[in-house]
């Protein structure tokens, strides 16, 4: 489907593995949402999922073929070790958009903000994102400006952190009871 | 404000004029203040403990008589962190949570992660196991819908209905049983095909089972339309427009029970959906009675699925189960004994796990409760970076609010229930 060159605020479009990601200026992701779903027909949010790539690419990450691909029975074809890219900050917030239509089309909306910068709320254009964008701040801290209810919705009201972050403790939360007083 | 485009699949003319999703906040039935201000408003908290909220949601209800004039729901009370889990296990570790996420679609969650993975491998499954998938995914459709109308039944007062479906239920789970070894969480799938082939005496068992099944679909029929107490209490309660049910992102049977011609088998195809003859059941009257037509018809259709996949799966008997790709996929047992080199594999993805290529992608399944989503960050390592399951369930809560507008506390039960909602797919 052509047409995502009018994509508001529009920085790249990556095709992947059969999968499209339209990557947006995080400033103008309303904009864009909007204009997906009512120039382009996208009028079904599936998702909104949070990543936090904090510490993202650190190690080698194998060895992944080479250009004539790999194979087991030939030495050398393993290629040279990996790294992932660099990603341009630290969290991402993906939308799932579905045209959902005849002819359906799957595409991902993708924001990029590092840690205290907001991203403009789709609620008034999507419903759906009420509870999704509610659980994307709780997991992963990430504030939705404009979100008419921002509140927690799967951890306990009082909790402190986002768990879904790299850098959240694993086991660090306080146990109750634990008989060591 | 803009309105949504209605160039999709819609069937029968619109429900109601507009839309009935409550401002601003699409999930919270706010009290008008007019009807505050009476004094004869009551909130009541439905939940965390009830039985019909099939595990543990608490809606806080507004009552003004029996009628409902405020709701919002509160969840969170099963959140166990399945995706932080996943991200400190390998792979193929992984593989085991998420069945644990939604515990009646076990197979079709631990299918969607595989999936997920296998479409970031770029790795071939061969047919059998594809086939034995299908089979699969559709006895586990079966299983959920089994439990979604007996518990259905239960509070809607047809507590016979309850039995019959349990009984059956129980045998899907012997299928499961022989397949996998365990009742309920199989993790079965592995990338690349299966854990083990799957064993010579299912195919009849499995035929047998559909068999003796296709006749009671039948008797749940004479139970629930026949049924003057389960007539009055779903026809006409809980409408939502296919235009509303879309914008509240609500997924399979709960859109095709409001006209939409909408199921990712069959508009988008995976496994072997395309090959395969079935038809999509869509009703369009939009209320509980139709969500609960669209079950009873998907449960006669996946019988349909199951049995042209099992033809298959003898055709293809002695085929292999699993891919061959030793970087990814454990050497047969034998080999252990002479090949060095298949040692070292097994050592390898034993201790170490796989490596997954770098890259992101969302596959989306038809599960029983609708779309089963699975969105999946690797950084080429042995542990996954980031999963995130879209659930169904979770959404489907979200809009209760919408659908028990101007409705009795009674209608409450009914409307929850016809939803099939999971406290354990919401909360993950």
């Amino acid at each position: 489907m052509s047409g995502y060159k009018q994509v508001p605020g529009l920085l790249e479009v990556n095709e992947a593995l059969g999968e499209t990601t339209l990557v947006v200026e995080r400033e103008g992701l309303a904009e864009a949402a909007l204009y997906l779903r009512d120039e382009l027909g996208f009028n079904y949010l599936a998702d909104v999922a949070g990543a936090d790539y904090l510490g993202w690419g650190g190690e080698v990450a194998g060895s992944w073929g080479s250009a004539e691909g790999r194979d087991l029975n030939v030495p050398y074809t393993l290629g040279p070790s990996l790294v992932a890219k660099p990603k341009p900050k630290r969290f991402s917030v993906s939308y799932h958009l579905l045209a959902l239509r005849d002819d359906p089309v799957r595409v991902r909306l993708q924001a990029w903000l590092d840690d205290g910068e907001e991203v403009a709320t789709v609620v008034e254009i999507w419903p759906t994102a009420d509870w999704l964008e509610r659980e994307v701040y709780d997991l992963m801290g990430i504030v939705f400006a404009g979100h008419p209810n921002p509140v927690r919705v799967l951890m306990p009201e009082d909790w402190e952190g986002h768990p879904l972050r790299k850098d959240y403790p694993i086991g660090g939360e306080p146990v109750r009871f634990s008989g060591e007083e | 404000m803009t309105a949504a485009r209605t160039d999709f699949v819609v069937r029968g003319p619109a429900l109601y004029e507009g839309t009935k999703i409550p401002s601003p906040i699409p999930s919270w039935l706010q009290v008008p203040e007019a009807r505050r201000e009476t004094g004869n408003v009551l909130q009541v908290n439905f939940g965390p403990n009830h039985p019909s909220t099939h595990g543990v949601l608490r809606l806080v209800v507004d009552l003004d008589g029996e009628e409902i004039v405020g709701m919002r729901a509160v969840i969170g009370y099963l959140h166990t962190g399945f995706e932080k889990s996943m991200e400190q296990k390998s792979w193929w570790k992984a593989i085991n949570y998420p069945s644990r996420i939604d515990y009646l679609a076990t197979f079709q969650n631990e299918l969607v992660f595989v999936l997920a993975i296998e479409k970031l491998l770029g790795i071939e499954v061969p047919p059998k196991a594809t086939w034995v998938r299908m089979a699969l995914s559709e006895l586990n459709r079966i299983h959920s819908h089994l439990i979604w109308l007996g518990t259905m039944g239960l509070e809607l007062g047809v507590q016979s209905m309850y039995m019959y479906c349990f009984d059956q239920r129980e045998r899907v789970l012997d299928l499961f049983e022989m397949v996998t070894g365990v009742r309920v969480h199989g993790r079965y799938c592995q990338a690349g095909g299966l854990a083990e082939d799957i064993p010579p005496a299912f195919v009849d068992e499995a035929r047998s089972f559909c068999r003796k099944f296709e006749p009671m679909i039948g008797e749940y029929e004479r139970l629930t339309w026949q049924n003057k107490m389960w007539q009055r209490r779903t026809e006409g309660i809980g409408v939502v427009s296919a235009e509303d049910a879309i914008r509240l992102g609500l997924s399979g049977p709960n859109l095709r029970a409001s006209g939409l011609n909408w199921d990712i088998r069959r508009s988008e195809p995976y496994l072997f959906y395309d090959q395969v003859e079935f038809d999509v059941p869509v009703y369009e009257q939009g209320d509980c009675d139709a969500r609960a037509r669209v079950r009873i018809d998907e449960m006669r259709e996946s019988l349909r699925i199951a049995e042209q996949s099992l033809d298959k799966i003898e055709q293809l008997a002695g085929e292999p189960w699993i891919s061959d790709d030793r970087k990814v996929v454990l050497p047969p047992r034998e080999e252990l004994q002479t090949s060095m080199e298949s040692l070292i594999h097994h050592f390898k993805i034993v201790s170490e796990g796989y490596r997954v290529p770098a890259g992101e992608v969302y596959v989306a399944i038809e599960g029983p409760r609708g779309e089963e989503g699975c969105y999946v960050v690797s950084d080429g390592g042995a542990k996954p970076w980031r999963v995130h399951f879209r659930a169904p369930s979770f959404l489907a809560i979200a809009a209760a609010p919408t659908l028990c507008q101007e409705h009795l506390i009674a209608d409450l039960i009914a409307i929850s229930a016809s939803l099939d909602t999971l406290m354990g797919d919401s909360d993950r």
